[in-house]
């Protein structure tokens, strides 16, 4: 199982964390990662808010590279992964659009390669119980609020995994790994990504109502697949409390660092100390960690 | 909102003109919307709007172009797609909110949200000159754009010290490919915006029909 | 001493969760003549009755009591059951302690109280009852069908069809009724005339069918399976028998007159018929508006007949024909909108009708289907559709929905932007579309023709020069909006036919407030009336479109046809009965029996002396008789009885629940 890699900028910054431990993951699950080489932006949310045809170049010329490599592309971020997808989705049947996407970039785009999310790479084509068989440090007592967010399951049209309204895949690995899921409502709420800077406002209530959702199921910690979804639920969850008046105190992971800790890796490897709610001290209570 | 009469036959041929160029632009029926409000409903950002999405979805069928130009909604839209999901007649709202958006830049509306257009345009400096997103110089662009300059201090900072925030941006190789990427983009839509001022059919832009 | 077997039903938890169903049955053993009790899940389910079977045999049981349900929704199931075991079905009542009991009733206590004591009333009364024997009559085998519209003729060629002769009475000069009127019908956009004309042509070439245009129905006697019709056949002035239709009568004719059919947009002959295709294709003269009817001179028409079918001195003919059931076909009428002053029907020309577009649109019409608008002949560019207009407005118009605007309003927002590129703007309250196919109609009004829905109501229409300005809300979107109309189409209500009441009296029947007849039962008997041989097809019975009311003449005629078909018709034996002794012959029941089954009658009689004396009494007709009661209780001397609702039963049952 290869493919082609496509970190995409958060995680060459904000998410240094998460692109550690794909690539930790990725190895331990014998997916080959190829970087592809010299990727750009996929543009996300700005460039389809700002032109349409932008937001389809972006993302091409990185597919174009792939299709070079013969490779399908997998992507850890939603965001990154959706734009791909999106742009798979309209000109897989569009010739005409194609030839100017092409153009645009100066060079052959044909639509060959796929894009895929991480978490279905890991939960559909490798699945639960390969993961299962490389669990060594199982999280037994951990309860975690799986939460997908908006990108990596709408529109159904262009993602189509996973069910829109009740994703599971993320739940079934967690619960591979030993680690207790909660059923609750605000799975794929959108926490305002977009609007992160622009309108802390909005995205401070947005998030406020996520992690209410998440207390009162019954979660200890959040784990997400977004690095968008990761700096809003942790990096601001401290504003969140001060603005509320709350108290929530729930650490955000990715799947892939719960992924590595199941798996046995050293817990100082996977990043915890750039995480703004620690999530060691829960790990250590639950002697996890 | 005004309280004065809206001549719908003032509009004329052009309000069921818009409704189609929007469509066609988004890859939509705008058409299709039957008003029954479960995008607006299903919205988690509704609550901070000033159309509901059912009502731009209503305002773009009666061709009521500038309400629909000028409203916070189509900058507030954080584009998590709910409503295309949902939509009991397969109208991507999603879309055609970020036609609407890309609409009013390229025809100089006033921006409803200042700081959301402001942000955009930021990250996309960035991305432009460097070909990858630069987190500290987009969020500099930003503060000089919107005169926010204390707004997110504490966090950025501890971002910078957690080393979330690179100092420097990352310049990929191919970052002049990219530009031109912009470039070629900014033209063609110059084209279309004189193109459309003027009065000339569209060139077929391959653009009806995805979905 | 009766034996009375008493079966309490629990209707699963209907009856038994607020019932004491043990409680009732203690009660019950305990009251007179009851020999056996039992109580059952489903009483009418075949177990249920296999035990009241079984019960009347092994407890020799001579009367039966079923505590259930209303008598409406099993009593003849229960007398079947009784008659099966070899029991007279009238030994049986039913105590309804469901609907009158257990459904009203929240307090267990209270309504297993009230249960005893509608179980003690059957007891009671069924103690009195007798064996009563069903009669019956002969049929004639023939049907009357009043109307001439798709209903008519639908339900003329049904009955036709499995051999029956038929009579279709249409009061206008042809049949076709509104259906002709129209111009493509929805949702398949079919034109109306290619699938109505071969139904008419049919009608009119059946030899079971006999038509009878421009006649109406005057007087209905007799009663299910034996009716005396007296029909007037209105003075043509033409003779059927000798005109060929060749139209040289109404091309010579100078008397013109705005057309009924094209309503006031075209024009038409004194002498006329009423549409290319009528069938017959036989002209009728208008007597109100010929100049010979008018000032004794003229003549034209009669000059040019080749055949010499015109006769000025025809008068109406009354003609007794007699049938064994009926159809009421009637249909409706198009609401006047002039109750709507601020839409300004009758005072701007561009205000039209719903009705009225379909003859501006339709290809055989006054403008031969350009879409003119009547003002200045123009092609509109922007066309307002209001809908609702009467229908839903207990202020000017009627209560109820149309039913069939909707869809119409779709068609013509369809059909303007197919023909002439005319953006429609449709005003709605809702759009209703639950037909097959309907809902995608509409669909394709808005996707594919661009109509612009606006939900509201229109407030005001007033002209601005040569436009019709339409002030409404955009409910949906809460502003005030304006369309510049170059024409306004009303898509106004369905309502009932001029007269409905008036013959609803004639032939016996109901009808509602907004004077649709009533059929029998709204669900489970929709074509049938409380008259027993009187049946209800197309819109006189409600607002319908084609498909429903097509649907519905094929019900009536199969009704019909099967009531034609029995040999004998088993009368119902719980009728009035006059008791002959005591009857004083005032007749008071007479005037009030609404079925007109009481008529007076000379009895000879002895009295003391040996001297025979004749004295009036009065006589019931069994057949005519529906057993209301109303001359029972007019009856001074209480010689007038209901069998098996006699006065002694009555007095029972009071005894039953007061001492």
């Amino acid at each position: 199982m290869k493919y082609a890699y496509y970190p995409g900028c958060s995680l060459h910054s904000t998410a240094t964390e998460y692109d550690a431990t794909t690539r930790t993951v990725c190895q331990t699950l014998g997916v080959e990662l190829e970087e592809i080489p010299d990727w750009n932006c996929c543009g996300a949310t700005s460039a389809h808010a700002t032109n349409h045809l932008l937001s389809l170049a972006l993302p091409a010329r990185d597919l174009a590279k792939a299709e070079q490599m013969g490779l399908d592309v997998v992507a850890p971020c939603a965001a990154c992964y959706n734009r791909m997808a999106q742009t798979i989705h309209e000109t897989k049947d569009n010739e005409v659009l194609r030839g100017r996407v092409s153009a645009v970039i100066g060079a052959d785009y044909e639509g060959t390669a796929k894009a895929k999310s991480l978490l279905e790479v890991l939960a559909a084509d490798v699945g639960p119980k390969v993961v299962e068989a490389k669990v060594q440090k199982p999280l037994k007592g951990l309860r975690v609020a799986a939460y997908y967010g908006c990108l990596l399951v709408r529109p159904p049209a262009v993602t189509g995994w996973d069910d829109a309204e009740n994703p599971q895949s993320m739940d079934k690995l967690m619960t591979a790994l030993g680690a207790e899921t909660v059923d609750w409502s605000h799975k794929t709420e959108c926490c305002g990504a977009s609007l992160t800077v622009s309108r802390t406002d909005i995205v401070l209530k947005l998030t406020r109502d996520i992690l209410d959702a998440a207390k009162a199921a019954g979660a200890d910690a959040l784990v997400c697949a977004c690095p968008m979804c990761q700096a809003n639920l942790d990096g601001r969850q401290g504003a969140v409390e001060k603005t509320y008046k709350t108290n929530y105190h729930l650490p955000v992971f990715y799947f892939t660092q719960l992924m590595s800790l199941a798996f046995g890796i050293e817990p100082y490897k996977l990043g915890f100390a750039r995480h703004s709610i620690d999530p060691r001290e829960l790990l250590h209570t639950k002697e996890i960690a | 909102m005004e309280m004065e009469v809206l001549n719908l036959t003032a509009v004329g041929p052009a309000g069921p003109a818009f409704a189609a160029q929007v469509g066609a632009e988004a890859g939509t029926n705008a058409f299709s919307c039957y008003q029954c409000g479960k995008c607006s409903a299903g919205c988690p950002l509704s609550y901070a709007m000033d159309y509901q999405p059912r009502q731009i979805m209503r305002l773009v069928q009666l061709g009521l172009k500038d309400e629909a130009l000028k409203s916070s909604t189509i900058w507030l839209c954080a584009s998590c797609a709910t409503c295309t999901t949902r939509c009991p007649r397969e109208v991507q709202i999603a879309a055609v909110m970020d036609t609407l958006r890309a609409m009013a830049r390229r025809e100089g509306y006033p921006y409803k949200e200042r700081s959301v257009a402001a942000f955009h345009r930021a990250f996309l400096n960035g991305v432009a000159s460097g070909g990858r997103a630069y987190e500290l110089g987009m969020i500099l662009g930003y503060k000089l754009s919107t005169f926010e300059m204390f707004k997110d201090i504490d966090l950025g900072l501890t971002w910078l010290r957690q080393g979330k925030l690179k100092l420097l941006p990352e310049r990929i190789k191919g970052s002049a490919s990219v530009r031109d990427i912009f470039e070629k983009v900014r033209k063609l839509e110059q084209e279309e915006v004189a193109r459309q001022r003027e009065g000339r059919p569209a060139a077929h832009e391959g653009m009806e029909g995805h979905s | 001493m009766r034996r009375v077997g008493v079966f309490v039903c629990w209707c699963g938890s209907n009856i038994a969760g607020t019932v004491d169903i043990e409680q009732v049955k203690a009660a019950a053993a305990k009251m007179p003549n009851v020999a056996y009790v039992e109580d059952n899940k489903y009483t009418c389910s075949e177990p249920g009755q296999a035990a009241i079977q079984k019960a009347i045999k092994e407890q020799k049981l001579d009367r039966v009591v079923v505590a259930a349900c209303s008598p409406r929704m099993h009593e003849n199931t229960f007398r079947r059951t009784v008659g099966g075991a070899g029991l007279n079905p009238y030994l049986l009542e039913i105590a309804n302690i469901r609907e009158h009991c257990s459904w009203v009733h929240p307090d267990k206590v209270a309504g297993t109280r009230k249960a005893v004591d509608l179980v003690r009333r059957a007891v009671y009364k069924v103690a009195k009852n007798v064996p009563l024997q069903r009669a019956s009559i002969d049929v004639t085998k023939r049907a009357l069908i009043i109307g001439g519209g798709i209903a008519g003729i639908q339900a003329a060629l049904d009955i036709a069809d499995a051999g029956q002769p038929v009579v279709v009475v249409e009061k206008t000069p042809s049949i076709g009724g509104h259906m002709a009127q129209l111009d493509k019908t929805f949702p398949t956009l079919d034109c109306s005339a290619c699938i109505l004309t071969p139904k008419m042509v049919d009608a009119a070439q059946n030899q079971n069918i006999t038509l009878m245009t421009w006649s109406e129905v005057e007087k209905v006697d007799g009663y299910i399976g034996n009716f005396t019709v007296t029909i007037r056949k209105k003075a043509r002035h033409v003779d059927t028998t000798k005109c060929t239709g060749c139209g040289i009568c109404w091309s010579k004719c100078p008397a013109k007159v705005s057309s009924e059919f094209d309503l006031g947009i075209g024009k038409r002959k004194a002498i006329y018929v009423p549409f290319p295709q009528a069938i017959p294709n036989k002209p009728v003269i208008d007597e109100k508006n010929c100049i010979f009817f008018k000032t004794g001179k003229c003549k034209a028409c009669q000059m040019f007949c080749p055949t010499g079918s015109i006769s000025f001195d025809q008068k109406d003919e009354l003609v007794e024909e007699k049938f064994g059931a009926i159809i009421v076909a009637t249909g409706y009428e198009q609401w006047d909108p002039s109750p709507y002053g601020e839409y300004g029907y009758g005072r701007y020309k561009d205000v039209i009708t719903g009705l009225e577009f379909e003859r501006l649109v339709n290809a055989s019409g006054p403008t031969e289907g350009k879409i003119k608008r009547p003002s200045d002949g123009k092609l509109p560019k922007d066309v307002v559709i209001i809908q609702c207009v009467g229908s839903r407005d207990e202020a000017k118009g009627i209560p109820y929905c149309s039913k069939t605007c909707c869809m119409y309003s779709a068609k013509h927002a369809i059909l303007l932007e197919e023909k002439i590129h005319a953006h429609s703007y449709v005003f709605y309250m809702d759009v209703r579309t639950p037909g097959k196919g309907y809902e995608e109609f509409y669909k394709r009004a808005t996707e594919e023709h661009h109509a612009t829905y606006i939900r509201g109501r229109v407030s005001r229409v007033y002209q601005k020069g040569d436009k019709l300005v339409c002030l409404g809300e955009d409910t949906l979107l809460g502003k005030k909006v304006e369309v510049e109309a170059d024409l306004v189409i009303l898509a106004s209500a369905m309502v009932h036919q001029n007269g409905a009441s008036k013959l609803a009296q004639t032939l016996g029947i109901s009808y509602d407030q907004n004077e649709f007849y009533t059929e029998a039962h709204a669900k489970l008997r929709p074509v049938e009336t409380n008259t027993a041989g009187i049946f209800l097809a197309g819109a006189c019975q409600g607002p319908k479109d084609i498909p429903e009311t097509v649907a519905q003449a094929g019900a009536a005629a199969s009704k019909v046809i099967s009531l034609l078909s029995k040999p004998k018709l088993e009368t119902e034996p719980l009728v009035a009965q006059v008791n002959e002794a005591i009857c004083s012959g005032c007749l008071w029941c007479k005037p009030i029996c609404p079925y007109k089954a009481i008529d007076g009658k000379v009895v000879k009689e002895r009295i003391a002396g040996g001297k025979t004396i004749e004295r009036p009494v009065a006589a019931v007709n069994a057949s005519l008789c529906q057993g209301c009661g109303a001359c029972t209780v007019a009856c001074r001397t209480g010689a007038m009885n209901v069998l098996g609702f006699t006065n002694e039963h009555i007095l029972a049952e009071v005894d039953a629940l007061c001492l």
